[in-house]
């Protein structure tokens, strides 16, 4: 027992003394949260806007006000010819380009139809898409405003609730995927990298030979990144509260333990990883497009899952961080107790013991 | 220059001989194209409702058959309680609840105006956004319909003036999201090959050993780092052919600028992007260091790139961050050259940007690196 805890305390001063690798191992949560929390937004804001008005009368330039005034728009130029606006597209000068027609006021007063054609460019079709709804809105709420006598037809009106997030954070969104990709790197790809590296460097040997028992030498590789991770993940969780107000509505407690249970299923496929490379590299690459992309892409973790087609939704559910991910929104955001949870827990639990068994077998099999 | 040539042949060598390696530089980026095409989209299809239908009139019917006909939301539980209703999306079951109040038919026939109740999870607030407008768009097209069952008389077309919106969508009329994120995929595929492997590479002769045998022979600086460029440059161009082939096959991505621009823009980036692979490698002492520091310095940039959500959006400050991300860069190329057709005289500035970074960081690799290990 005391040659394994010299042997642990070893892995710590191994770790403790890679300066550079350890600053990056609680720096980039830190960055990540401040980057998602403070600087990348999903909605669309301060678009490039052209606008072209040949009539230039007191109805263009009121709409033309209000579409500068809102914060949507941000006027590039503004013409009264409609030439060029390809040119303009190509070099990414605008994305929109308002064209009214000629006489606007006039038609509009004495015919009572005005035309104003809107062209985007949708090579990022989701902008596209919402700047043609922002403009749309404004022309309507100034035509409404136009219109006298009472307004024919029907309306329903929707009430909108948005529940568990009323403010729409983003980041509400991503610091469950963020720990989940956090606890993926530090266990799964550390762990495989050291314990390549010791075969690589040939040191895997030495140790074999030494009187410790395989299992503890891969037992006490572990523990220290499992220690490292946890630190991590309180990082990040003090930081979402005390930072971003990202609420904290279920039990604690709980979340921990779903943490450990995550954390375990990390260590045994980053170990099963290892078992299988014999270097760095491969071990490297393997945990990268086989572990760290999923958990970002197929995970929910930025993209929802239930939009994708119907084959990757089958395959997101072989990936670990997707259930975790459910567990730990519904723990954080929305409140959930363990009865809502259990499912997702034994999905988890079973992927872990899998992993496990597998990866002891390939141990017996190819070290000891 | 026969130095140079050994020197290839030997790095060409290492990365065919190492066979596990193989399926991973050639078979994972296209694996990668394909999954993260599909899988990263905004789009919010199949949103599924709790449905509190209290009304139970022909016309709150009519709506929600408006709502399921959308395409966008699919009714997958009915009951009359709100409990029940939270419940279900207590448990993640509904991700809407569509409540239609009593007297819903009655009170639109007799004032012409009726609420409806939507209560969305918005954990995700972007797609709770779009869901919200989805169902405005499916509300407002129904209050037209019903218009017409009403008998209510159309509006004084001079009392209440039309503006007529016509709008077209410019380089992707079917607003198809592959389209945009297929040539930002690329640039993610030529990156990672060029960086993670190049930075890799040189720590790796540190950590085995072999870098003293190279420092002792009498091959130049110059014709060392060459031929540690020169591999992974050339790997990363028959990654991104094999990357427009998918894109053109696969997603018929328009490609309407000049392929040779494209390569001739990607050779220099990657360049750029090789050299900080190298300079990383300069930096650090074990390939486990140079993984990660890749790794990070990859994910700011990424996420600062503009790939997944748009730079105008982001605060000021950001935005003038992403004045130091080639990957920014780069991928705006992409896109304007494949999508729009643009030009090198509309690309100039990111070139003569790119070409900078390229600049910058071989130098700085070139004298970060000695002949003599410390």
């Amino acid at each position: 027992m005391n040659a394994f805890r010299g042997f642990v305390l070893k892995e710590f001063y191994h770790i403790l003394r890679d300066r550079r690798t350890l600053v990056i191992l609680f720096g980039m949560p830190v960055i990540q949260l401040v980057l998602f929390g403070f600087a990348i937004r999903n909605e669309v804001n301060d678009v490039r806007v052209l606008l072209v008005d040949p009539s230039g009368d007191y109805v263009t330039q009121a709409i033309k006000s209000e579409v500068l005034a809102s914060p949507y728009f941000e006027g590039v130029g503004h013409q009264t010819r409609e030439i060029g606006i390809e040119r303009t597209f190509q070099k990414g000068r605008a994305k929109e380009a308002i064209i009214f027609e000629p006489d606007f006021a006039h038609r509009l007063a004495h015919e009572g139809v005005a035309r104003v054609q809107v062209l985007t460019d949708a090579s990022d079709p989701n902008t596209a898409n919402t700047i043609l709804a922002y403009t749309t809105s404004i022309l309507q709420d100034y035509r409404r405003r136009l219109a006298s006598g009472p307004p024919g037809g029907v309306r329903i009106v929707p009430e909108v609730r948005m529940r568990y997030n009323p403010e729409l954070k983003s980041v509400f969104l991503f610091v469950p995927g963020l720990i989940a990709l956090i606890l993926m790197l530090v266990c799964a790809l550390m762990t495989s990298i050291t314990i390549t590296r010791e075969k690589e460097t040939g040191t895997m040997e030495v140790l074999l030979v030494s009187p410790l028992k395989p299992a503890q030498i891969i037992v006490g590789k572990v523990i220290p990144y499992l220690v490292i991770s946890l630190a991590i993940v309180s990082v990040i969780l003090t930081l979402a509260r005390a930072v971003f107000q990202v609420p904290m509505r279920g039990s604690l407690t709980l979340l921990m333990l779903e943490c450990l249970l995550f954390i375990a299923c990390a260590l045994s496929l980053g170990i099963l990883i290892s078992t299988r490379s014999r270097t760095q590299q491969t071990a490297m690459m393997v945990s990268l497009s086989g572990l760290l992309l999923p958990t970002v892409i197929l995970s929910g973790f930025i993209f929802p899952v239930s939009s994708m087609p119907v084959p990757l939704q089958m395959v997101s559910h072989i990936v670990p961080a997707k259930w975790f991910l459910i567990i730990v929104r519904g723990l954080m955001i929305k409140g959930v107790s363990f009865a809502d949870i259990w499912q997702e827990t034994l999905v988890l639990a079973g992927m872990t013991l899998f992993f496990l068994a597998v990866s002891v077998r390939n141990f017996n099999d190819r070290l000891a | 220059m026969r130095t140079i040539l050994f020197l290839l042949q030997k790095e060409f060598l290492q990365i065919f001989r190492n066979r596990a390696m193989l399926p991973i530089i050639f078979v994972m980026p296209l694996i990668q194209l394909l999954v993260l095409s599909f899988a990263a989209t905004f789009e919010v299809k199949n949103t599924t409702v709790s449905l509190i239908d209290e009304d139970g009139s022909t016309t709150s019917r009519r709506l929600v058959e408006h709502f399921e006909a959308s395409g966008y939301f699919t009714v997958v539980h009915r009951t009359f309680s709100t409990a029940e209703a939270d419940a279900a999306m207590q448990r993640g079951d509904v991700r809407m609840i569509l409540h239609i109040p009593p007297d819903f038919e009655r009170d639109l026939r007799l004032t012409g105006t009726a609420p409806v109740q939507l209560i969305l999870d918005a954990q995700d607030g972007a797609a709770a956004g779009v869901v919200q407008a989805y169902a405005a768009r499916i509300l407002t097209a129904y209050s037209r319909d019903v218009r017409v069952d009403f008998v209510v008389p159309p509006p004084d077309p001079v009392a209440q003036p039309v503006i007529d919106v016509v709008f077209s969508h410019w380089y992707n009329p079917d607003l198809n999201y592959q389209f945009y994120m297929v040539p930002g995929i690329l640039v993610l595929l030529v990156t990672m090959i060029g960086t993670f492997l190049s930075s890799m590479n040189v720590v790796r002769e540190k950590e085995i050993g072999t870098i003293e045998q190279l420092n002792v022979t009498p091959i130049r600086k110059r014709d060392f780092i060459i031929g540690k460029l020169v591999p992974f440059w050339i790997l990363a161009l028959v990654e991104l052919s094999a990357g427009l082939v998918v894109a053109k096959v696969v997603f018929h991505v328009p490609m309407l600028g000049n392929l040779w621009l494209v390569y001739g823009l990607t050779g220099v980036y990657l360049v750029g992007m090789l050299g900080l692979g190298l300079w990383i490698s300069t930096i650090t002492e074990t390939q486990q260091q140079a993984m990660f520091i890749s790794w990070f310095i990859m994910v700011v940039f990424i996420l600062m790139s503009g790939l997944f959500t748009p730079i105008e959006s982001m605060p000021g400050w950001a935005q003038k961050l992403t004045l130091l991300n080639p990957i920014a860069y780069f991928i705006e190329i992409m896109r304007r050259v494949l999508l729009k057709g643009a030009g090198f005289w509309d690309v100039q500035a990111q070139f003569w940007a790119l070409v900078t970074f390229a600049v910058i960081l071989v130098t700085l690799a070139v004298r970060q690196y000695h002949k003599v290990s410390a």
